[in-house]
């Protein structure tokens, strides 16, 4: 069997490694799915944000975290004159009246966010006039006003400025509110039932047509809740997860292998290449990565790749020279590399066939727990203000959590899920870091 | 017999668990030792020599079990003792330990001279003043200048390094030391300056020592007598006379031959075949696959047979009555 | 395997001639102020002939490790002079440096150490043929086979997928063995391939070494620090002290008739078994080796020499003197 394999197979009888190799494959597997669920542009494309988010609630949390707490939120409702009949009640020169009745069985006792009608009208010169009434479960008939219809109309009832000053409160909430004065209750609750909203159109012409959808937005949506823009935060924690994974492998292979194979250059050859290096790596040990990345973030691009360009130059004539230095300097007189010089191997197989294999064991440990200090790496830029501009990724979720003040709203979840998912990473390289650091680290191995 | 055995052991057994399987090293080794007597343990790499130094001062690694068996120190079993008993009473103070490449195990950064004096600070509670006096003098027994108190151990030559560890072993003065491999990393001329200091420490202090080694002409420079291991087990404990002149067991005699040497014609016989694992030591006499004296009767496992006084050996040729017809 | 046809090597030229070879090493302090130098390897002669083994001896520290690395190429002679084939060692550059180097197999002491411990037995020994450019992978592959066949680690299957570490001591110089013979040499460098096995299995090493040399016509130079393994496997023993050869001779005349203090010396630091060797302590010549840095006048024995005379061994270096049918000896009593 190779050290590989034996060391594979001493690995699984560490539960942690096992444990970490689980949060590794799902967090793998989610990426994948990601990946080829929301491609690459599109993922660009819906967090652009705009109105494919229109009928989504603002800032609604995560149903099954409120259902966890008990709660009973109400989640978002839709009605739509697609799915309503339209009766034609009048008809005259050309001059039609139609009523459609956009129906909602609200079962739940507290308000919704918002209610929005949204409107589309098709005609050809005059404009269709409709007149809007709500109709709650106890019959009681509200009139909300009647207006024409351009080629898209939104007609946002809970901001009606006129019908609260009639209802005393909030539309919302006046409209679903049980009957009685307005303000009595400690804390008013909804009435479940059925609500219509009643839709009488004036056409004017014989074609025009009018569709209309009824959104009653919930305060819960879906299975990771929205952000202040109503874009669906699994979009930006999905996408997140390739990205973060990308740019952590990405810069930890680039970092170690590129800084290895330096200080095995350095360790062969010995003389000036090894002074040169050397003195590389006291001048860059000294410049600060997080401000460098600032500045290049505040004054080129932000473009993650990019970052991760600067990361892995700046990573390369890192401390880890030093110590793989230390690590391959016995090396130099080991046997066996002797004996490859001795049958006519070149310097350059030396180094890469002889010296940086005899050492990948002890550092994979060091590398697999280097990934996930560059997935935070990438998230504090981000909550700096220096995310990707396009990409949705864990960091940006966190920055503009924190730019809404997510937590002193009492956004929870809009803070906890990128860092729940962050530590997660932490937790899965490092539970696996641990364990292959027992297995190929005999100092710590335990017979 | 006259003078009762200063080291007597019985039936002594160390087995380390491992991810194969347990590992029996040393399986029913029995030896005795008088004051003033070397016994040389003999065997090749692998046999179990330094497991049974190890089980005897209870020095073991972790994945060891605890020894079997019975091991008697002027008549007082101490196999049993209680570890903080054995440390104050047994190791170090009665019987001294020089690890295999112990020379190579020295701290780096602590002056030999320190060194050599830690164990009577630690075992004989001595003053520094006293334990560096001492040290001193165990340094001159061993042959090092004493200037070389103050050196550091790579300012040391491999031979200079094997006398430190020597000299540490003796500054407490034990009636018993054991010696794992002392020369085997050593040219020869070294070598043989190092047995020399060996043999004027027994001839003037008296010491016992038990010597474990790979290597035949080494073990003649010393032994009194020798117990040459095989597979866990001692095959033939004898005088050295007996063993060099006449050796009884198969394995002996063909060791024997198997020894290169300075002045002889005939080229060395090496011993075809392996030693068989200790995971699953064969069922009969452990030698049985190698030997060509082999028969019907090896395939029990041969106890340990008397021939003469004090020689026994491990083979059915030399069971009354039971060797080959 | 087929022995290489002999090339270059003018008829009764010795295959290796080396002539006051030099080898020294500078020692610097910080990296660049020299504070003296190591001589090594200092002035030696030595002649080695196509299908000819000879030993050098030698206590620790005397400079084998260094001769053999600056026979190897592995160290550049700082003097003198060292010819393989008629051609000079010290001019080889680039492709005729690579082409010498296939033609000296390198055998080292420690087997462990000599093999990649992450590489297993077929990928260590098709390292050299990769590297000398041996393609297809089926002949490198049939090379493989019948070099581990012919260090006795038939059938091949066996260890081929192994690892150093699953091999025992004696495997594992095999294999090394193996490695030193598969791009078929001319001269094999053994330096002091026995010392670290087990005396169980140093007898069949060198056995194996022999029968390899002789088999293949090979040159060998055995490097050890025990006289009693150079008799049946070497034809030639040359004792080394403190840099240099001090005495070469016929194996047998040397075990029996030493002529040079030192070689003495080494013999009788040694004895075959024996019971009574208990009994009495072995002559050693007291005091240290001799340092390389600040070698001592005259003859570098002498201040250890018990027949050391004063006004002539502490003055003058002795040269090597004829004593005998292809026996030399560089101590004043032989002149
Ligand atoms: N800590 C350990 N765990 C498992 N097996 C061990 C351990 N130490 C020794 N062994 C095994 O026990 C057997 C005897 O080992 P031991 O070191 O006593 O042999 P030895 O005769 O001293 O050999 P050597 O001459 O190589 O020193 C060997 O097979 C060895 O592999
Ligand atoms: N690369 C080197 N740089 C400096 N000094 C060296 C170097 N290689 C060897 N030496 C020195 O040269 C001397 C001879 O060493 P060498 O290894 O050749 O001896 P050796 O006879 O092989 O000894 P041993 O039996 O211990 O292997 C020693 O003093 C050693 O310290
Ligand atoms: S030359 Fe003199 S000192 Fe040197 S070995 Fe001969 S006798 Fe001894
Ligand atoms: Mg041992
Ligand atoms: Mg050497």
């Amino acid at each position: 069997m190779s050290p590989w394999r034996e060391g594979i197979a001493r690995l699984r009888r560490y539960p942690s490694a096992v444990a970490g190799l689980a949060i590794i494959a799902a967090l793998i597997a989610t990426a994948v799915y990601t990946v080829i669920a929301i491609p690459y542009p599109q993922a660009q494309e819906l967090w652009r944000g705009g109105e494919r988010w229109q009928e989504l609630p603002v800032n609604a949390g995560p149903v099954w975290a409120d259902r966890l707490l008990g709660g009973d939120a109400p989640r978002t409702l839709t009605a739509s004159s697609a799915a309503a009949e339209t009766v034609e009640e009048a008809a005259y020169d050309g001059v039609r009246l139609n009523r459609t009745v956009l129906a909602v069985d609200y079962p739940y006792t507290e308000f919704p966010s918002e209610v929005t009608l949204f409107l589309e009208a098709d005609f050809e010169q005059r404009r269709p006039f409709v007149r809007m009434r709500w109709r709650t479960p106890d019959g009681e008939v509200i009139p909300l006003g009647a207006r024409r219809v351009g080629e898209q109309g939104r007609v946002s009832i809970s901001q009606d400025r006129g019908l609260e000053s009639r209802l005393g409160r909030a539309p919302q909430v006046g409209l679903f509110a049980e009957p009685g004065p307005a303000g009595t209750e400690e804390r008013p609750e909804a009435r479940p039932g059925r609500y219509e909203l009643i839709l009488e159109t004036v056409h004017f012409e014989r074609t025009s047509q009018l569709a209309a959808e009824l959104v009653v937005y919930g305060q819960v949506h879906g299975l990771l809740g929205t952000d202040h823009e109503r874009r669906d935060l699994a979009v930006a924690l999905l996408w997140g997860t390739p990205v973060a994974l990308a740019f952590g492998l990405l810069a930890a292979v680039g970092t170690t292998v590129t800084t290895l194979v330096i200080a095995a250059a350095g360790v062969w050859y010995g003389g000036w290449v090894d002074a040169l290096i050397q003195r590389l790596t006291e001048i860059n040990m000294i410049l600060p990565l997080l401000p460098i990345l600032v500045m290049v973030g505040t004054l080129y691009s932000t473009s993650i790749w990019l970052m991760l360009g600067v990361v892995v130059v700046l990573g390369i004539f890192s401390a880890g020279i030093k110590m793989y230095r230390a690590m391959l300097l016995p090396l130099r007189e080991a046997g066996y590399i002797e004996a490859a010089r001795a049958y006519g191997a070149s310097n350059p197989r030396i180094i890469l066939r002889y010296m940086v294999p005899r050492i990948l064991p002890v550092l994979l440990p060091t590398f697999v727990t280097l990934i996930p200090t560059y997935v935070f790496l990438e998230a504090s830029l981000a909550v700096l203000g220096l995310g990707d501009p396009v990409l949705p990724t864990w960091g940006k979720v966190l920055h503009d959590a924190q730019a809404q003040s997510a937590l002193y709203h009492g956004h929870y979840y809009w803070v906890l899920e990128p860092a729940a998912l962050l530590m997660l990473t932490g937790l899965g390289f490092a539970m696996l870091g641990f364990a292959l650091d027992r297995v190929f680290n005999p100092r710590l191995r335990s017979v | 017999m006259a003078a009762a055995p200063l080291l007597e052991i019985d039936d002594l057994r160390l087995a380390y668990a491992t991810e194969r399987g347990t590992v029996r090293a040393v399986d029913g080794v029995g030896l005795t030792l008088r004051r003033n007597e070397a016994v040389v343990i003999l065997g090749e790499s692998g046999c179990g020599k330094s497991s049974l130094a190890k089980a005897l001062l209870r020095t073991l690694p972790r994945n060891a079990y605890a020894p079997e068996g019975r091991v008697r120190l002027d008549g007082a079993e101490v196999l049993g003792l209680p570890e903080e008993r054995f440390r104050r009473q047994v190791r170090w103070v009665r019987i001294a330990l020089v690890m295999q490449a112990a020379m190579n195990a020295l701290n780096p950064v602590v002056r030999v001279g320190e060194q050599v004096a830690e164990p009577l600070r630690i075992h004989r509670g001595c003053s520094r003043r006293q334990a560096a006096a001492r040290a001193a003098e165990a340094f001159a027994e061993v042959g090092i200048p004493g200037d070389f108190l103050q050196r550091y151990p790579h300012e040391l030559s491999g031979g200079m390094r094997q006398r430190a560890v020597l000299a540490m072993a003796l500054v407490t003065e034990p009636d018993i030391v054991v010696l794992d491999e002392p020369t085997s990393a050593l040219d020869v001329l070294t070598q043989a300056a190092i047995m020399n200091v060996l043999k004027r420490i027994k001839r003037d202090r008296g010491v016992s020592f038990v010597l474990i080694t790979h290597d035949v002409a080494t073990s003649s420079e010393i032994a009194d007598r020798v117990a040459l291991m095989y597979a866990g087990q001692v095959v033939e404990e004898a005088s050295a006379e007996a063993f060099f002149t006449a050796p009884a067991h198969p394995y002996s005699q063909m060791l024997m031959a198997s020894v290169p040497r300075l002045h002889q014609p005939e080229p060395p016989q090496p011993i075809p075949g392996r030693p068989p694992s200790l995971l699953e030591p064969p069922a009969g006499c452990r030698f049985a696959e190698r030997c060509p004296q082999r028969f019907d009767r090896c395939s029990e496992p041969p106890p340990a047979l008397p021939l003469g006084e004090r020689h026994r050996v491990r083979c059915w040729l030399h069971a009354t009555g039971g060797g080959r017809p | 395997m087929s022995p290489r046809p002999a090339q270059a090597a003018a008829p009764g030229e010795p295959l290796l001639a080396a002539r006051d070879l030099q080898t020294h090493f500078e020692l610097r302090r910080w990296g660049f102020l020299r504070t003296g130098s190591v001589r090594a390897v200092d002035g030696v002669d030595l002649t080695l002939d196509a299908g000819e083994a000879a030993a050098v001896v030698g206590e620790s520290g005397c400079g084998k490790s260094s001769l053999a690395r600056t026979l190897l190429g592995l160290h550049r002679p700082t003097g003198g002079e060292a010819r393989f084939e008629g051609q000079p060692l010290a001019r080889l550059r680039g492709a005729a440096l690579k082409a010498y180097r296939a033609r000296v197999g390198y055998v080292q002491q420690d087997p462990y150490g000599a093999l990649p411990p992450f590489m297993d037995v077929r990928r260590a020994l098709e390292e050299p043929l990769i590297v000398h450019g041996v393609a297809p992978r089926a002949e490198r592959e049939r090379r493989i086979e019948a070099a581990l066949e012919e260090v006795g680690l038939a059938p091949a299957g066996e260890v081929w997928g192994k690892y150093p570490h699953q091999l025992s001591g004696g495997q594992q110089q095999r294999v090394v063995i193996a490695r030193a013979l598969i791009l078929r040499p001319r001269m094999i460098l053994a330096d002091e391939p026995v010392s670290m096995l087990d005396a169980s299995v140093r007898v069949e090493i060198l056995e194996l070494l022999r029968r390899i040399q002789r088999e293949h016509r090979l040159a060998l130079l055995y490097i050890t620090h025990d006289l009693s393994t150079v008799r049946h496997y070497t034809d030639r023993v040359l004792v080394m002290y403190g840099g240099r050869i001090v005495e070469q001779a016929p194996v047998e005349a040397l075990l029996e008739r030493p002529q040079h203090p030192y070689a003495e010396a080494l013999l009788a630091a040694l004895a075959d078994p024996d019971p009574a060797n208990a009994r009495r302590e072995r002559p050693v010549p007291g005091g240290e080796p001799p340092s390389l840095a600040a070698p001592p006048p005259g003859c570098r024995f002498h201040p250890r020499c018990p027949y050391a005379m004063a006004g002539t061994c502490d003055v003058y270096d002795p040269p090597a003197l004829g004593v005998g049918e292809g026996h030399t000896a560089a101590c004043w009593l032989r002149a």
